[in-house]
Order: C-alpha cells, then sequence, then structure tokens
C-alpha cells in the first residue's frame, strides 16, 4: 500500500504568503482569546489552592452543594461537573497549610443532603501559594531551557538559520496550542506544561525530517534554486509526515476519547499540538529559511 | 555475509531476555505511582525559624539560671526574637564583670554586641553559623521524627525524604485514612507539664491582672453527639517543669472501670527523678498536662509520684489514643510544619485511571499494530515486532530504576511507541525509494538504513534534550513522564534501527530474496 504512487510534486512554498497569513490570524485570535479571558487560566499547580474531587452515588444538585459548603465559609467556591453527572470537582483559591484534611471537611459540610456513605472523597490536591510560584518558575525555565539546548544542538548538526527556523516553528506551535487552551477554556496545570514540552519534541523531530532531507538534497543539487529544493524535500518526505502523524493521531485520540477525565486535558493540548507540529514543519520552519535566504541574498546586492 | 549477526542476535536475546526478566511478573516488579493506586503525597515545610526562636529563649533561660547560681542579682534576660539577639540585663552595672565570666560558657554561638543600658547590660547576638546549624538540625530531627512515626503507623513502602532546604517530602501509597495520616505526620506532639497557678482564678487573669510568668491555655473538650467544643481556660506558670523529651515509652490502657482508653507514659531515670521532684513539691496542687498548647487534663497531685509512670487521659476513641502513643513515643518534631503541597489520590480514582489508561492504550496500539502490516505488508510485521520488543524493553528498564508507572508515565510510553513507528517509517520510506530507483533488495536496505539513520537520530536526540530537561525541572507527575520517555528513547532507537535491521538480515542470510514485500 502506498499513499503517492511518485513522488508528489505539490507546491508547497507557492502557498507560503497564505500560510503566514493563515498562522498570524489563528495566533492572534488565540492572543485576543487570551486576552479577553484576562490571561491564561492557572490550575492549582501554577495559582496554588486546593482541589476536592467527589463521587456521588447519585448525582447531586450543584445548588445544593454549594449551600452546603457556604456553612463551612466555601460557598465562593468553584464547583463543576468531572466527566459525569455523579462526580463534582470543587475547587477553592484557598489554601491552608493546617492539618486538616479540607476533603473530610467538605464531606462532613454535606452529610445531611447525602448520605456519608454516599460520598466518596476521591481526590485531594492542596498547592500552596509558595509552591504555586515555584511550579511556575521551574516550568517556564524547563521550557526555556530545553529550547536553549535544543537551539545548540541544531546549530551544531545543521546550520544557525535552521535552529532559528525550527525554534520559530515550535514557538508557533505553542502560541496556537495556548490559543486553543483559552478558547476551550481549559485550565493549564503542570500536566500541561508536559505536555506542551512533549508538543515540542514532536514538532522538532517533524521539522528535523525535513531539514535533514533538504540538508541532503542541497549537497546533491548546489545551483537550484532553494524553494525547489524545499519542495522537493516536503513532497520526497511528504507519505512519512502523513504516516507518522496518522498513526500518533491515531493514539492520541484514542487517549483523548478513552483515556479518562483526568488525562484529557492533556490529550487535548497533544491532539492538537500534533497537528499543528505537522503543519508548521512545513509551512513554518520550511518557509522561514526561504525568507531568511532572499533577506540575506538582497544584502549581499 | 551478515557474520555481525554473530554477536547482534546474542546481544539482543540478551536485552530481551534479560528485560522479561527484570519485568515478570508485572504486578511485583512494576510499581504503581500514587496516581494510579491510590495514595498520599506531602510536601511539609519545616518552620525552622520556629526551632531557632526556642533555642534562643532556652539559651536566655539557661543564661539567667547560671547567673542567679552564682548569686548575682539580675534584672532580666531577654531574647529578641526578631533581631535574633539575647540581652543580659543586671540590677546592679558592677555585677557586669563576673557576667562576662559566666558568658564564656556561650561565646561559641553567642557573639558579644557590647555593653547597653548604662553599662548594666550586655548584648549578644546569635552567630549565623549556629542559626544554620539549627535550622538544619530542626529538618534532619523532624525527618527522623517523621519517619518513625511512620513507621510505627505501618505503611508498606513509604517514602520519606528532605529536599531543598527545609521542606520533607512523604508519601504513603495506598493509604486508606488520609485524614488521621497527616494528623499524625503533622502534629508537632510537644508535651509539657505545667504547674496550674490557682492563685487567682482564670477569669481575674484574662480579665487584665494576668500575674507574672503565666499563661492561659486551654482544655478542649467535645461533644461527640452535637460536634459542640467547649473550651476551658486554665492559668498555668509559662516554665515548663518537665517535657516529654524524656519519655521512655507510652501505650495505650484501658481503664478498669469504664473500659476506656488511655495513654500510660514512662520516664526515663532523669524525668522520673524530676516528676518525683515536682510532685513531692506540690502536693494537692494541679499538673496541668499540655499537648502542643491544649490541656489534655490537669489531675490534682495527691501524693510524690515515684517509679516516673503517669498518664494522660481525655476523650479519646482507641484510634485517637493510639496515635497519641505512637507520636508520644516517636517524639516531638523540633518545629512546627505547614503543609505545602498535597495530593491524595483515593484508591478507587486510581483503579479506574489505570483500567481507563490502559485500555486507551491498548486500543491505540491495536489501531497502529493493525494498520502498519496493512501498510508495509511483511515489513510492517517486522515494525510490529520492533515495537513489541520495545515496551518489553522499556518495562525492564523502568522495574530496573524502580520507577514507579503514573498516568503521564503511560502517556510517555504511548508517545514512545509513535517515536518508534516514525523510525521505522523513515525507514521504510527510503528503502522504497531506493527500490524504485531500481536497487537490488540488498542495496535498498542498505542504504534505507544509512540514510534515514541520521534523521533518526536528530530527531530522537532533539526529543531527549526535551524530556532530559522535563526530568530534571519537572515534580512529581512530570518526573514520570520524563523517565519514560527518555527510557522509551533510547529503547525506541535499540528496537526500531538495531532489532528490525537484524530481523532483515537474518532473513537475508537465509534465502536470497529477490522481492522486499514492503
Amino acid at each position: 500500500m502506498e499513499i503517492f504512487k511518485r513522488v508528489p510534486e505539490f507546491d508547497f512554498m507557492g502557498k507560503r504568503a497564505i500560510a503566514t497569513w493563515l498562522s498570524c490570524a489563528v495566533i492572534l485570535i488565540g492572543i485576543i482569546s487570551i486576552a479577553v479571558h484576562g490571561g491564561l487560566r492557572y490550575g492549582i499547580d501554577f495559582a496554588g489552592g486546593t482541589l476536592v474531587q467527589l463521587k456521588f452515588k447519585n448525582p447531586p444538585a450543584i445548588e445544593e452543594v454549594r449551600d452546603g459548603l457556604r456553612t463551612i465559609g466555601l460557598g465562593d467556591s468553584t464547583i463543576q461537573e468531572f466527566g459525569s453527572k455523579n462526580h463534582l470537582l470543587v475547587r477553592v483559591e484557598r489554601s491552608e497549610g493546617k492539618l486538616e484534611e479540607i476533603g473530610t471537611k467538605i464531606k462532613n459540610s454535606l452529610i445531611g443532603k447525602y448520605e456519608a456513605e454516599n460520598i466518596i472523597v476521591e481526590r485531594v490536591e492542596m498547592v500552596g501559594p509558595k509552591v504555586g510560584k515555584d511550579l511556575r518558575e521551574k516550568a517556564i525555565l524547563s521550557i526555556v531551557y530545553a529550547i536553549i539546548g535544543i537551539v545548540i544542538y541544531i546549530s551544531w548538526r545543521f546550520e544557525f538559520q535552521y535552529a532559528v527556523a525550527a525554534i520559530i516553528a515550535l514557538i508557533h506551535d505553542v502560541l496556537i496550542t495556548m490559543g486553543a487552551f483559552s478558547l476551550a477554556d481549559k485550565e493549564f496545570t503542570l500536566v500541561i506544561v508536559a505536555a506542551f514540552l512533549t508538543i515540542i519534541g514532536y514538532s522538532l523531530n517533524d521539522t528535523i525530517v525535513v531539514f535533514d532531507r533538504i540538508r541532503e538534497n542541497m549537497r546533491r543539487k548546489g545551483k537550484t534554486l532553494l524553494k525547489d529544493v524545499i519542495n522537493a524535500s516536503i513532497n520526497q518526505t511528504l507519505s512519512r509526515t502523513i504516516l507518522t502523524s496518522g498513526t500518533t493521531l491515531l493514539v492520541v485520540v484514542a487517549l483523548f476519547f478513552l483515556g479518562g477525565e483526568i488525562i484529557h486535558d492533556f490529550s487535548f493540548a497533544l491532539m492538537i499540538g500534533v497537528l499543528v507540529g505537522t503543519y508548521s514543519s512545513i509551512f513554518i520552519a520550511s518557509v522561514f529559511l526561504v525568507y531568511w535566504e532572499s533577506r540575506s541574498a538582497k544584502k549581499r546586492v | 555475509m551478515y557474520t555481525d549477526l554473530k554477536w547482534k542476535i546474542p546481544l539482543i536475546l540478551f536485552a530481551i531476555l534479560g528485560s522479561a526478566y527484570l519485568a515478570y511478573p508485572l504486578k511485583d516488579k512494576i510499581a504503581l505511582g500514587l496516581d494510579l493506586q491510590g495514595g498520599m503525597h506531602l510536601v511539609l515545610e519545616v518552620q525552622t525559624e520556629k526551632a531557632v526562636e526556642a533555642s534562643l529563649e532556652r539559651i536566655a533561660d539557661d543564661i539567667k539560671r547560671e547567673i542567679e547560681e552564682e548569686d548575682y542579682e539580675v534584672d532580666r534576660v531577654r531574647a529578641d526574637i526578631e533581631n535574633k539577639t539575647v540581652t543580659v540585663l543586671m540590677v546592679d552595672a558592677i555585677d557586669l564583670k563576673p557576667v562576662e565570666e559566666i558568658m564564656k560558657n556561650h561565646t561559641a554561638y553567642l557573639q558579644n554586641e557590647g555593653v547597653v543600658r548604662e553599662g548594666r547590660g550586655y548584648l549578644f547576638r546569635l552567630s549565623e553559623e549556629e542559626e544554620t546549624r539549627i535550622e538544619q538540625n530542626a529538618v534532619s530531627q523532624a525527618l527522623e521524627t517523621i519517619r518513625n512515626r511512620v513507621d510505627q503507623f505501618g505503611v508498606s513502602e513509604p517514602t520519606i525524604q528532605a529536599q531543598g532546604e527545609r521542606r520533607i517530602l512523604v508519601q504513603l501509597p495506598g493509604i486508606k485514612d488520609a485524614d488521621r495520616a497527616i494528623k499524625l505526620i503533622g502534629k508537632t506532639a510537644r508535651l509539657d507539664f505545667k504547674l496550674v497557678d490557682e492563685s487567682v482564678s482564670p477569669q481575674t487573669a484574662l480579665n487584665g491582672a494576668m500575674p507574672e510568668g503565666d499563661e492561659i491555655l486551654y482544655e478542649r473538650e467535645e461533644n461527640v453527639e452535637t460536634g459542640e467544643v467547649t473550651k476551658t481556660p486554665f492559668l498555668v506558670k509559662k516554665r515548663t517543669v518537665l517535657t516529654g523529651e524524656t519519655l521512655s515509652g507510652a501505650e495505650v490502657r484501658y481503664d478498669s472501670d469504664f473500659n476506656e482508653p488511655y495513654v500510660a507514659i514512662t520516664f526515663n531515670s532523669i524525668g522520673a527523678m524530676i516528676f518525683h521532684e515536682v510532685t513531692r513539691a506540690n502536693v494537692k496542687k494541679r499538673l496541668a498536662i499540655v499537648l502542643d498548647d491544649n490541656i489534655y487534663s490537669a489531675p490534682v497531685i495527691q501524693e510524690a509520684i515515684a517509679g516516673g509512670r503517669a498518664q494522660i487521659t481525655g476523650q479519646f476513641t482507641t484510634e485517637e489514643a493510639r496515635d497519641l502513643a505512637i507520636v508520644l513515643r516517636a517524639g516531638a518534631l523540633p518545629a512546627p510544619v505547614v503543609i505545602l503541597e498535597n495530593r491524595t489520590v483515593g484508591p478507587s480514582l486510581g483503579k479506574d485511571s489505570i483500567e481507563q489508561g490502559v485500555q486507551s492504550i491498548l486500543l491505540g496500539g491495536l489501531l497502529v499494530i493493525i494498520f502498519i502490516p496493512i501498510y508495509y505488508k511483511l515489513s510492517g510485521l517486522v515494525a510490529v515486532t520492533a515495537l513489541m520488543l520495545n515496551l518489553v524493553l522499556l518495562l525492564g528498564a523502568l522495574a530496573y530504576f524502580g520507577a514507579a508507572l503514573t498516568l503521564p508515565g503511560i502517556a510517555g510510553m504511548l508517545l514512545t511507541v509513535g517515536m518508534a513507528i516514525d523510525a521505522n517509517v523513515l525507514i521504510f520510506e527510503r528503502i522504497r525509494e531506493e527500490v524504485r530507483v531500481g536497487k537490488t533488495v540488498r542495496a535498498a536496505i542498505d542504504a534505507g538504513y544509512a540514510k534515514a539513520l541520521s534523521t533518526i537520530v536528530d530527531a530522537n536526540i532533539t526529543t531527549f534534550i526535551a524530556a532530559v530537561v522535563l526530568f530534571q525541572f519537572g515534580t512529581g507527575p512530570i518526573k514520570g513522564f520524563a523517565i519514560t520517555l527518555c527510557i522509551g528513547i533510547a529503547a525506541s532507537m535499540f528496537t526500531a534501527v538495531f532489532v528490525s535491521r537484524a530481523i532483515f538480515d537474518s532473513f537475508m542470510s537465509r534465502k536470497k530474496v529477490a522481492n522486499l514485500s514492503i
């Protein structure tokens, strides 16, 4: 079985203007969404706070739960369904270092409205403000260090402009995924940072496959236009690109639909990331190489 | 021809069988993370400044006593917590000279900052080294104490370790009663015996007529049925006559009349001596038993008690009495701790997560396993075989490093599967290209592997860089993801490049293949 009987001859570079504008537009929409939402929505990992997941035997009325929480002064908590009507997620802004289980406290406030054995505290996550700040700094640092390490490696293996192109592509991917997160009103947590680093890795993987071909073809046919070399390289690797993205997507989609609520946002980020990462290695990273060359060509004249 | 197979095949077999041995049976060899089996992840911070404060106050007390023992008149010795200083103030400036002599015992950690208050006193500052030493001590002692408590509580395979300068990480897998565990671990458990001052009523003292050297502490009583808490004030001497440091044992007993649990404590020889002394000197007075500034009981001393035994009564359930005995035996924390981070997952949620996670992976994996052979025919089967071996290697390595399998870890495995497939796709597409330009099967395979190799290496190394950074900076769940990814990348390079090649080669060495099934 083959996707293409012969090496295809799509003119990707001819579409570069449209692609650039499209990317800018999508990124802009994301940024506007983030601005409208007043910044990214941080989960408790970064903002600090307490999260309690409750499981009820029968679907509870959210208002009744809120009333119960009010009796212990937690009326302003965010309460939302989590996966099914029987699961509730209660998020409290505060995080207390006291030796008291907030889960038990919340459960006790609901006894009377519901039978004690019908409420199960499934998960409690409390992150103090100090830890939240630490984690935030660490997350940013980890992304920065990862990018630095990768730039050094690519500059060494290829040339500097390839490193710049790869980084631009992955910043593009991260921005778009962030925008999608904001549009879907999803929370930014530690696990999502892991997803972002995965996207960075994946996007690079894809970009490097194309770059590798470009490097190889440049050696072979020295005098052809860079634009044509790039087009040929993308076309030569196209069936691989489709196959790999396809199989990865297959797995990620399975995870998204069946992996359960806890891993849902993670797989959502990956799904967007894989799609955008594939697109960007063709239309952002490679296109940037063409722009770079035309600029340095002008300088020489 | 293919002579290198002679060492390649044994190497591959060794790696695979070794991994299988390490990982089998899976249930025993691979620990599940807290998110999958349920459990508690706590990060505590030792409030080391409290330990410094306590030391400073103890130093001030010691100095005062030493000066008084030499029969000089002390105005006061005051510890200033904020500035970490101790001021020694004499009634008469003449007495300052002998104080200097006495202070020689303390110069190791107190620096003389000069004369104050018209020559009546000295100001001493706690040295920074001493402060650091006290803080480090507090953390290591707290670590030890918590370890003791957890051991006595009985949790299988707990993790208790220092994190950073003043943090302690506690992981208790499979714990059911999180509430109880938190109380047990986090309770300071400072036991003090203090004499009750009955010269004035607590009410008068609260209204402002507090006798010098006294303080108000409360006895809390909870009505089991209504949950109402009543607080009874007691006026006690600030000075602690005896502390929990002198305990040699604590255990739960039941009183013979009502069968109610209480905690019987035993003092060591020094404690027993002091206890005897205190009770002898204060017959008919009340002695308050104070735990973390809460009065548990304040019995009247009927007679001098020799033998160093006492009991702590209160409204205990058996469980509470048991936990109290544990914390008393394990000793007090040198300073209070606060919880910085608490992640507790109930066992049922853990089970649900693992089932869903595993199912989705199996399904995703299955789709890939079906699809690849359809697309690449027999060569696809080779890739799938390599993929399976990749998983075996991955599990073996996880078992070897003792890394726990977490939900993000499963996601990492998934990503590895994707990368392993990608490596084979890259190789196979290259081989097809080579076949198209008319190369022989063997030449096509050689060229395909050779040309795809640099791409695969570059792609994997960049992802590896990201994974290593994640491992360095990530905490908890992210670390699990990073380590699986790191191992996975290494394993997939080995299987997708080395093993799949060896499989091809061993086919080719048996018979002449004219057409490659790819």
